[in-house]
């Protein structure tokens, strides 16, 4: 941990509510918010992301960070951005609607490079659908909301568990790579109380973002200027570099520089940044996948359920395996690949509680059948229907 | 040596402001006869009389014209998305409370599209500096009606003259809570610089509303084309009621030459700043710390 402090005073209690805990997976993100060392957060109230704002509220002002409820989900994601240029760790979180409102700054975000976490409460959609119930229909919304070409990180926790430990990762993911990364949960995973361990201070990693290797003065500072990773070094508000951050295309220095050459390269860039690196950063779990005959690809609460199913499916003898993707973006299509080249998978299914999103990008590197189990929106997929399919 | 390279020679003299300017961006893209560049100058002039170092100053714009004041200022600068330079600068204001945010930025950007922003952070009195240039219409886009185009005036998406009335941007601020609120035109600089220098000394939500002018975009369409047309507009109709105690009737209409236009310092009430409640220590980056953050960084195998 490398936070320095202006103040001999100890905090009024710790970062890390380190111990084991019975915890809402709301809590649990604002958890491991406070663990990452979150300095700033910008947001407004919406259901069901709620209770991180107000976990944040009581608990980060305690600890030395700012809490700040802005005028709408427009201001929340332009004040996270403007506190991580100005050095800060800073993260907001919404929900659909919310989340269609930031995408103009998420755009900004990617062009600028700017790590903020953003976490997206799925609730049923589209615009205000069913507030306080399930949904799993933001997904290729986080990828593509806001217009043009870029790459971004999402997450998809299934347990309050895994909000705890992602978040922590969503943090490092943004300052490694400069990025705007999201944690997409879904309604049942943010409104579920589990076990949840937090590990001691000590336990959590933190990774910084590259930055400047010389004083500044000592030579020009180049803030887009990638290294081999096609990741930049940052330099901060105060920092005095004189920094110049703009959302027009522009070159290594941080000016416009409005012409093809450049905004080729410029885009080119922030995709294949992602793209290129993907195989650092994505993240499955995987059940009984090597003689699996029937594929079972799924994210979010939904995994819970297609466990539930593969497992009962195994016991009935069908050859059943489960891939659980825990990053959505990037996709781990390249090991979908593998588990295709292994020669035993017949079908992949896809339940997901929207109308075929991830599926379609399932159907994309494979031509073997992929079923999707859908619902628009609202409940759970059950094991039972799961398992209807697979046994087929 | 030419006789235009003789005259160059002549020239490079230097200018006290050089230094806060990128000369690297130059020359700018604005128009000749456009305001912004005195409102540059003012705020470049008032970096240097501040008595806070440049790496303290922050300038952020939103999108248009106004919105590239900050590609050519030479701190910590930000373009940022229309209408949102202003919650963008209070991410930075309330990180890092040592800085001088100053947003410099359009009346459209500011008061149409970021006007719920502009009231909201009035109201918190946040701790930022508003220079705000009034040039009546939208220039970047071709000269299209704002919210500050008088009634009746003619612009490229009003070809029948324009039906609204005009906000009233410096009463807006002091009605939603600003801590300073003055009015200038560009043919008043020494009154200009000397209001932005004022709001650089108080902590909390400062606005300055500045006339200028748009030959091209608002200029052309409403008999005020020449360069000059509305410095002399500024010059024969500006009057000065500094401290004016009702600013809600004084209107601006640039295009009705029977009435004044009133400028000045109409307000100036400082009052405790925003800031989040923080009861812990507070996470603190200044240059000394950025540079033991560089040490951990690279003697550290872990984060490499």
């Amino acid at each position: 941990m490398t936070t320095e402090t202006d103040s001999a005073a100890p905090p009024l209690e710790p970062r890390v509510d380190t111990g084991t805990h019975f915890m809402l997976g709301d809590h649990a993100v604002a958890e491991a918010a406070l663990a990452a060392d979150l300095d700033f957060f910008g947001g407004y109230p919406i259901t069901p992301s709620t209770e991180i704002a107000e976990r944040l509220a009581h608990r980060l002002p305690r600890v030395g960070g700012k809490f700040v409820q802005m005028e709408d989900e427009l201001g929340s994601m332009a004040s996270i951005i403007g506190a991580s240029l100005a050095g800060g760790r800073a993260m907001t979180a919404t929900s659909g609607p919310g989340f269609s409102l930031m995408m103009e700054n998420i755009g900004l975000a990617a062009m600028m490079e700017v790590p903020v976490v953003v976490v997206d409460v799925m609730r049923a959609s589209p615009s205000t659908g069913l507030p306080t119930m399930l949904g799993q229909a933001d997904v290729l919304q986080a990828r593509w909301g806001s217009h043009g070409d870029y790459g971004i990180i999402a997450y998809s926790p299934a347990s309050p568990q895994e909000c705890f430990s992602l978040t922590i990762m969503a943090f490092n993911a943004a300052d490694r790579y400069r990025v705007p990364v999201f944690l997409m949960m879904d309604e049942a995973v943010a409104h579920m109380t589990e076990r949840v361990v937090i590990p001691p201070a000590s336990e959590i990693v933190r990774v910084e973002r590259k930055g400047p290797d010389k004083p500044p003065g000592e030579e020009r500072f180049l803030p887009f200027k990638p290294g081999e990773d096609l990741v930049p070094p940052m330099a901060h508000a105060g920092e005095g570099y004189k920094v110049h951050f703009t959302g027009l295309t522009h070159d290594e220095r941080g000016y416009p520089a409005l012409n093809v050459p450049t905004h080729e390269s410029l885009v080119r860039r922030l995709v294949d940044k992602i793209r290129l690196n993907a195989d650092k950063i994505k993240m499955y779990n995987e059940y009984l996948v090597n003689d699996a005959e029937v594929m079972v690809v799924s994210f979010g609460s939904t995994s819970r359920s297609a466990f539930s199913a593969v497992h009962e499916a195994r016991a009935r003898g069908i050859k059943a395996g489960h891939l659980r993707l825990i990053t959505i973006w990037p996709f781990p299509e390249s090991r979908i690949r593998r588990i295709i080249k292994m020669g035993n998978v017949k079908k992949f299914i896809v339940p997901e509680i929207n109308l075929g999103q991830m599926r379609r990008e399932v159907e994309r590197v494979t031509s073997l059948p992929v079923i999707g189990i859908n619902s628009a929106g609202g409940r759970m997929i059950t094991p039972d229907e799961i398992l209807e399919v697979i046994a087929k | 040596m030419s006789a235009v390279a003789a005259q160059k020679e002549k020239v490079v003299a230097g200018h006290p402001i050089d230094q806060m300017l990128r000369h690297d961006r130059l020359p700018h893209i604005l128009c000749p006869g456009c305001g912004i560049g005195p409102v540059v100058h003012c705020y470049a002039e008032s970096i240097l009389e501040s008595g806070r170092h440049e790496d303290e100053h922050v300038c952020v714009s939103g999108i248009g014209c106004s919105g590239r004041a900050a590609g050519y200022i030479n701190v910590d600068s930000y373009h940022t998305t229309h209408g949102r330079a202003i919650p963008f600068a209070l991410g930075i204001a309330v990180q890092n409370p040592e800085l001088v945010v100053t947003v410099i930025s359009g009346d459209g950007d500011l008061t149409a599209i970021g006007g719920n922003h502009f009231i909201h952070a009035a109201r918190r009195n946040v701790d930022l500096n508003i220079i705000c240039i009034n040039n009546f219409n939208y220039g970047m886009t071709g000269g299209q009606a704002a919210p500050t185009t008088p009634t009746g005036a003619t612009a490229s998406t009003t070809p029948y003259g324009n039906t609204e009335p005009a906000f009233n941007l410096s009463y807006l601020a002091r009605a939603v809570g600003a801590s300073f609120v003055a009015r200038w035109s560009i043919f008043h600089v020494r009154q200009l610089k000397e209001a932005i220098l004022r709001t650089m000394e108080i902590r909390g939500f400062t606005f300055i509303e500045v006339l200028s002018p748009c030959p091209t975009g608002f200029g052309r369409a409403n008999k005020l084309s020449r360069g000059l047309s509305m410095m002399e507009a500024f010059r024969d109709r500006c009057q000065v009621e500094n401290g004016a105690p009702q600013i809600g009737p004084l209107t601006v209409d640039i295009t009705d030459t029977s009435k004044p236009i009133v400028l000045g310092n109409f307000l100036d009430e400082e009052r405790e700043p925003y800031g989040p409640v923080v009861m812990g220590p507070v996470t603190k980056r200044g240059p000394a710390e950025w540079a033991a953050v560089r040490k951990t960084r690279y003697d550290d195998e872990r984060h490499a």
